[in-house]
């Protein structure tokens, strides 16, 4: 039995004689620019102000986003009354959606109630939220004055705001939520070892 | 001897070359018809067999394999309808049925669901994605133009935050997949976040990125530039060698290896650079960890070091003899180094196998040979990643956390062999 070498057919010598022309024409001729890596810049359409404009839509702590317009804790009664009470209960402590209204004070208790009121942080997350996701079944469909105006309604019902107050982009962000300090940055790992 | 078509053969009609399973008839003599007529209900049923092995169904008789011709090629392939590992579903989730699971990779079709508003209809040809903020150039990108950047692959878990959540209460009956199925791992493909930004110019003081997703709760998310989200966070158009499915995002979704999955924004349309966190509704009203003092933590996003038997599991029914335990183990932070497996509650404990690959932040298969005597038993499984964290028990959990943190559960499963041989969760 004939053992075959490593290259001794004709195919075989074929191939290694194009590997080596191949290795040496790359030790020649540089690399193409076709292998630079994809510039940055060559790929996107760059976003005018005003296409940034239409899609910016989120609304920060410090008021950065929120729109022109103004809403009362009053106009916002009958909103809330007319789109929101179906799934959070009249008072916004019913549900069967998430409560909205009350729990102060219970987060630390055997029974914690995550509320508006009793959790969120900041007052103008709920503009935010709303104004994006809310009505659950027909999102984005509300005015930035009636968004402000549930959000009145809300404040006012969870006691942060009195009667006759107004939210604007002024008025909204200057808001302090009673669980403002309930938050810690992430402790973890926190279980001692066992 | 008349003239006849060539015989059937026993398997019946054969399949066209050309076509999709059309039987292929020659033509015939006419003294040939009566013979053939006589045979004609033989062929109707031949015919209408392979039809019906096409859509065949587990619960009627199946004819020989060996004695039909199988169904034709398909331009989608489908599962064996033998086959029958389903989500399970509730109102905007859905479970991966984690006990009937091989290996790491979950199918597509079975990865969990989690959406806050249904899942949209995305035609990619019209969807974007902004990115905008503390960047030097804002820019659209169409979902093709990122398919032209250098494209990554990865193997990642991706765990919903709340998976597991019930076990903070009294724990309730249920199979592993009801208890834990918010949690599956998938081949992603897309681009480096780092290759946008970049592309884009983000500014120095970019300390956080919002990404929002394009879906009716227009989910949005607040993600710190830190150094390991810049070198592992994707956008990512491809799950398991295809287009992402809806559910998980289609036609873009981001991936954060090893973070909870809610930030993983799915339906993603836009990325904002900024200096200090966005405070969604996500991140504040929900996805915080209520301590015992009435705290809580933010921002908590890794998923620590979890494994789950899910052989045997929950409501499944035991036989005394030979087993194989199996069970998935993960963690955010890196590999998994170690699993360990009791089979008497804890008392004495042995090493799992890992089954290769071992890779960070993905689920790993472990598993370990086990036979059952018949007796009471209570399984466990306990595992250790490459930073050294151990996945802490139930107890040890609940007492730093207390019971209503909702979210990130990682306790030690316990399931409780009864003598009859079923399977339940326990608190040990």
């Amino acid at each position: 039995m004939t053992r075959m070498g490593a290259c001794e057919t004709s195919i075989c010598r074929a191939a290694l004689a194009a590997f080596t022309m191949a290795l040496l024409t790359g030790c020649l001729v540089q690399s193409p620019p076709s292998d630079a890596p994809v510039k940055a810049a060559a790929l996107g359409r760059p976003a005018s102000a005003d296409d940034v404009r239409l899609w910016n839509i989120d609304v920060a702590p410090d008021g950065d986003g929120l729109p022109p317009g103004r809403g009362t804790v009053g106009e916002g009664a009958v909103l809330y009354a007319a789109k929101c009470a179906k799934c959070h209960g009249a008072s916004g402590t019913e549900g069967p959606r998430d409560r909205l209204v009350g729990g102060r004070d219970t987060l630390a208790t055997a029974t914690p109630m995550k509320t508006v009121g009793s959790y969120w942080p900041y007052a103008t997350t709920l503009y935010d939220y709303i104004h994006r996701a809310m009505p659950f079944d027909a999102p984005q469909s509300l005015t930035p004055d009636e968004v402000y105006a549930v959000t009145a309604w809300l404040l006012h019902q969870n006691g942060i705001i009195p009667e006759n107050a107004v939210m604007d982009a002024g008025t909204l962000p200057a808001i302090q939520m009673p669980n403002r300090h309930g938050f810690v940055p992430d402790p973890r790992p926190d279980v001692p070892r066992p | 001897m008349e003239h006849q078509p060539e015989p059937d053969r026993a398997d019946g009609p054969r399949v066209s070359d050309e076509g999709p399973g059309l039987p292929l008839m020659p033509p015939l003599a006419p003294i040939a018809r009566r013979r053939l007529l006589a045979r004609g209900a033989s062929l109707i049923a031949l015919a209408s067999m392979s039809l019906l092995h096409r859509r065949a169904r587990a619960s009627e008789p199946q004819p020989d394999p060996m004695r039909v011709p199988g169904s034709p090629a398909r331009t989608y392939g489908e599962r064996s309808a033998f086959e029958s590992a389903r989500r399970a579903v509730g109102e905007s989730s859905s479970l991966t049925p984690l006990q009937d699971l091989h290996g790491i990779v979950t199918p597509s079709a079975l990865h969990f669901e989690r959406h806050h508003n249904g899942v949209p209809t995305i035609d990619p040809s019209q969807h974007r994605l902004l990115i905008h903020g503390l960047v030097a150039r804002p820019l659209f990108f169409t979902v093709d133009e990122l398919m032209r950047f250098p494209s990554v692959s990865r193997l990642a878990f991706v765990e919903c935050a709340g998976n597991s959540r019930d076990q903070w209460g009294n724990p309730q009956d249920g199979t592993v997949q009801e208890l834990h199925g918010l949690t599956s791992s998938s081949e992603w493909t897309g681009v480096k976040l780092a290759t946008l930004l970049d592309a884009a110019g983000a500014q120095p003081d970019a300390a956080w990125l919002l990404a929002e997703g394009g879906d009716a709760a227009g989910l949005t998310r607040s993600i710190p530039l830190t150094a390991d989200v810049l070198s592992e966070a994707m956008v990512c158009y491809g799950q398991n060698g295809e287009a992402l499915r809806p559910e998980q995002g289609y036609p873009l979704r981001l991936l954060l290896p090893g973070f909870e999955g809610n930030i993983n924004v799915k339906w993603l349309r836009r990325l904002k650079l900024g200096r200090a966190p966005f405070m969604t509704r996500w991140e504040t009203a929900k996805y915080t960890d209520l301590m015992p003092d009435g705290t809580a933590y933010q921002f908590s996003l890794v998923m620590e070091a979890k494994s789950i038997i899910t052989s045997p599991s929950g409501r499944q029914q035991l036989r005394p003899g030979i087993h194989e335990i199996r069970g998935l183990a993960w963690s955010g932070r890196g590999r998994v180094v170690k699993v360990d497996v009791t089979t008497d509650g804890g008392r004495t404990w042995r090493t799992a196998e890992l089954q290769e690959p071992v890779l960070s932040k993905c689920h790993t298969r472990f598993r370990l040979p086990w036979v059952w005597d018949g007796q009471e038993a209570v399984l466990q499984s306990r595992c250790v990643d490459e930073t050294g964290y151990r996945q802490p028990s139930r107890e040890a959990l609940i007492k730093v956390r207390g019971t209503h943190s909702s979210y990130h559960y990682n306790g030690i499963q316990s399931w409780k062999i009864d003598q009859d041989g079923r399977v339940r969760n326990i608190d040990l």
